[in-house]
């Protein structure tokens, strides 16, 4: 049964991706029997050469992509250099670490009320500063060069890339490599920056290339914050797939193919770009200066991600203000009343997404938690590890839906799904989410579970106990706290989806996040804030549970109170 | 407890990636400690991984372990009846005291808490079944450690350097209880170690491992 458990992982993840590319590459030359087309052809790609703008929406994409990661992983890297153990340093890593539990579409929300004309910011410095009595006529959200796109991704990337380095680095036992390093002379950023970052980067590569291949096609943020004429050239394919015109179709699916490109060119462009840092990186390692100046760098690495994570908390602030501002006049700073009328209106129709939102995250979540203990398990007990060759393939695998644009594929898959005669069920929706919460949950968990002390199996084990004993007895309540852990990723990853539900539950199952970026374009603030706090909060319960519930459990137990 | 087990290691040769690593010859009679000795890297761990069943697939074993005359080389670990004594205590952080002696228990003991109750009187310990076993003192735990070994009725013990964790003094005293109680269950025991001490507590026979 167990052994069965990787190859059923990699089906899983694999199979429906390869379905849904295929079945977005047939409709783009034409071919898709269900709406008329027999014959191969090229009239879909001349339809979307022809569309105005396509150049724009490309070249938002493909810039957005390349710069959001480069400015990220600059960042992060900065602030990591830079650490000095410090209260700020540690007070700054546990801000940002509930960053990352929060939703794409909120993180953006709250980026948009600060930075709008008739914003938080515009009101701050207003009427004094500027001489705005009324919100001045600037597209600084939406802007044509999708920079404020860039900005909200930036937000959310900085901790997912933060937090990948940080559990990548214990291998590389930094401190004494960046101590030997000093003792040779080197100032304490260079050294690290000569030392740990050309050994860190190959552990966090696929990381950064998932970051790559999110931010060039990515929907609800750029729903929210991107370009809007022309979009950005994934939401544009959903525009054309949602056209009551259904021959539009075919020119969508030219579209996810392009994207599908875009996506890969990104991929290549920033692959050579790492090729170019290695050589020159390689001889200002070997140049051998020690560094000067280093004070800039490491107040640019810590503010720069001071600001981005108080950026994010205070539009979340922004958020939850204006939910429940009463009137509100422009160059106020602050609400003249506050009032309950826009949650009391919206709790009603609250209710039923909030539930479903619940419901698929924890039947996604569990699945992936059981397919993937199945596979840890697996690999304890036939004492195969992925270091040895053929598993470290089927690891590379999981990656593959962060790393294939979600458009690109959902949407063939959609069509697979219609000619099979599958209506849009719940079922679809939680398995859709699966491909994407599967991946972090076994990412998540792996991690704890191969640094399992194994002496504690084999003391089992001597004991007489079977194999299933040691894992329901042992393993799983000594690993209880990061399967937990492990859980409340895979239920924020499946809240936050978008594109997936929308797509497999052809509109027709309403969850928190579609509800809030659906919003979006109708600009009501209140409504807005409303539907974006609770979807900012909602990935909040499973952290608050993840950690409290084994304080409650282990309360008696001391040893269960570390990490094990 | 006074039973009459028996371990006989038969021509055991172990290799990895085809290279010889040790090959050892030895009976082990009830009550009778054997201490194998060696420098680290000599494959002392390898030979105690190979007779409790745990050894990696990267190695080769061949020869016949026989445990009261019953060949356990093939057996999958739990149904060997040989008991393990790692260098720390290693009771488990999520049970309790008497939850950790329970668990090494046939299902079918009778009497199980009285059994746990006697167990840790035994070793002055009366009382302390529903402790935590993270407030426990280092001796108390290997204490502990010790009767969950017994408790589990195994027909004989490994012991990897036991208790090497501990203070000098407390485990001078430790290692003497454990190598009475295993000499009067009559288990046959095999410890491993770098530590001349060790051997010298076992008062057993020495084998030494060399390259």
């Amino acid at each position: 049964m167990l052994r069965l458990a990787p190859p059923l992982i990699v089906a899983l993840l694999v199979g429906p991706i390869l379905a849904g590319l295929a079945m977005a590459l047939l409709p783009a030359f034409g071919y898709l029997p269900a709406l008329g087309g027999e014959r191969l052809s090229l009239a879909p790609w001349r339809e979307l050469f022809a569309q105005p703008g396509l150049a724009r929406s490309v070249a938002v994409s493909f810039a957005s992509g390349l710069l959001t990661t480069a400015v990220s992983l600059a960042v992060a890297l900065a602030f990591l250099a830079g650490i000095s153990g410090s209260r700020l340093d540690h007070w700054i890593r546990r801000l940002v670490a509930p960053l990352l539990s929060l939703p794409h579409a909120a993180a953006a929300f709250g980026l948009a009320f600060l930075m709008a004309p008739s914003g938080l910011l515009a009101r701050l410095v207003s009427p004094e500063l500027t001489g705005w009595n009324r919100p001045p006529d600037l597209l600084i959200v939406n802007d044509p060069r999708g920079l404020a796109l860039m900005v909200g991704l930036v937000i959310k990337e900085i901790p997912f890339l933060l937090l990948m380095c940080l559990a990548a680095l214990p291998q590389l036992d930094s401190e004494r490599r960046v101590a030997m390093a000093r003792s040779l002379g080197y100032r304490p950023m260079t050294a690290w920056f000569k030392v740990v970052v050309p050994t860190l980067y190959p552990l966090i590569r696929l990381p950064v290339y998932a970051v790559i291949a999110y931010a060039t096609a990515v929907v609800d943020v750029a729903l929210i914050l991107g370009p809007t004429l022309p979009p950005t050239l994934a939401v544009s394919i959903l525009t054309w797939f949602h056209d009551p015109d259904l021959s539009r179709r075919f020119m969508a699916s030219a579209g996810a193919v392009l994207q599908l490109g875009v996506t890969a060119a990104a991929l290549i462009a920033w692959w050579c770009l790492e090729c170019l840092v290695a050589r020159l990186g390689r001889q200002w390692l070997a140049r051998g200066g020690r560094g000067k100046g280093e004070r800039p760098l490491r107040l640019a690495g810590k503010g720069l991600i001071l600001f981005t994570t108080l950026t994010a908390f205070v539009g979340l602030a922004g958020l939850a203000l204006s939910s429940i501002a009463g009137m509100w006049r422009f160059p106020d700073a602050l609400p003249q009343s506050v009032t309950a009328a826009h949650w009391l209106r919206a709790l009603p129709s609250l209710a039923a997404p909030v539930a479903t939102t619940a419901l698929i995250a924890i039947g996604a979540t569990l699945f992936a938690l059981a397919l993937a203990l199945a596979a840890l398990e697996n690999e304890q007990r036939s004492g195969r590890h992925p270091a040895q060759g053929r598993l470290l393939s089927a690891l590379t695998l999981l990656y593959l839906p962060l790393i294939v644009p979600q458009i690109a594929f959902l949407f063939g898959l959609v069509v697979v799904m219609e000619s099979l005669g599958t209506r849009p069920r719940l079922w679809l929706v939680i398995f859709g989410h699966l491909l994407f919460v599967l991946p972090y949950v076994f990412l998540s968990l792996s991690e704890a579970y191969r640094r399992f002390d194994p002496r504690w199996s084999q003391l089992a084990l001597s004991l007489g106990t079977s194999r299933s004993a040691v894992f329901w007895r042992v393993r799983l309540p000594m690993l209880l706290a990061p399967l937990l852990t492990a859980g409340a990723v895979g239920l924020a990853v499946s809240i936050g989806q978008y594109l997936p539900t929308l797509l497999l539950g052809a509109g027709r199952i309403t969850t928190v996040t579609t509800e809030a970026v659906s919003l979006a374009a109708g600009g009501n603030r209140r409504v807005i804030g409303v539907w974006a706090l609770v979807q900012a909060c909602l990935p909040l319960v499973g952290f608050i549970l993840a950690v409290g519930l084994p304080r409650l459990l282990w309360s008696n137990r001391r040893g269960m109170r570390g990490s094990p | 407890m006074n039973t009459h087990h028996r371990l006989v290691l038969k021509d055991i040769r172990i290799a990895l990636a085809g290279s010889p690593l040790l090959s050892l010859d030895a009976e082990i009679g009830p009550g009778e400690v054997l201490t194998v000795m060696g420098p680290s890297g000599s494959g002392k761990s390898t030979l105690l991984a190979y007779l409790a069943g745990f050894l990696a697939p990267a190695f080769q074993a061949s020869g016949q372990v026989l445990l009261d005359e019953r060949e356990i080389s093939r057996l999958p670990a739990e149904r060997r009846g040989i008991g393990l004594l790692f260098q720390d205590p290693l009771l488990f952080p999520h049970l309790s005291v008497a939850g950790n002696l329970r668990f090494g228990m046939p299902r079918a003991a009778p009497d199980k808490a009285g059994r746990v109750e006697a167990a840790l009187a035994q070793v002055g310990l009366g009382g302390f079944g529903q402790r935590d076993p993270a407030t426990l003192s280092g001796g108390q735990k290997a204490r502990v450690a010790l009767m969950r070994l017994l408790l589990a009725e195994p027909c004989a013990v490994l012991l990897d350097e036991p208790f090497s964790t501990l203070d000098r003094p407390l485990r001078h005293d430790t290692r003497r209880l454990v190598f009475d109680r295993l000499r009067e269950a009559g288990l046959p025991s095999l410890l491993v170690t770098h530590d001349r001490e060790d051997a010298e507590d076992a008062g057993g026979r020495i084998i030494e491992l060399g390259f």
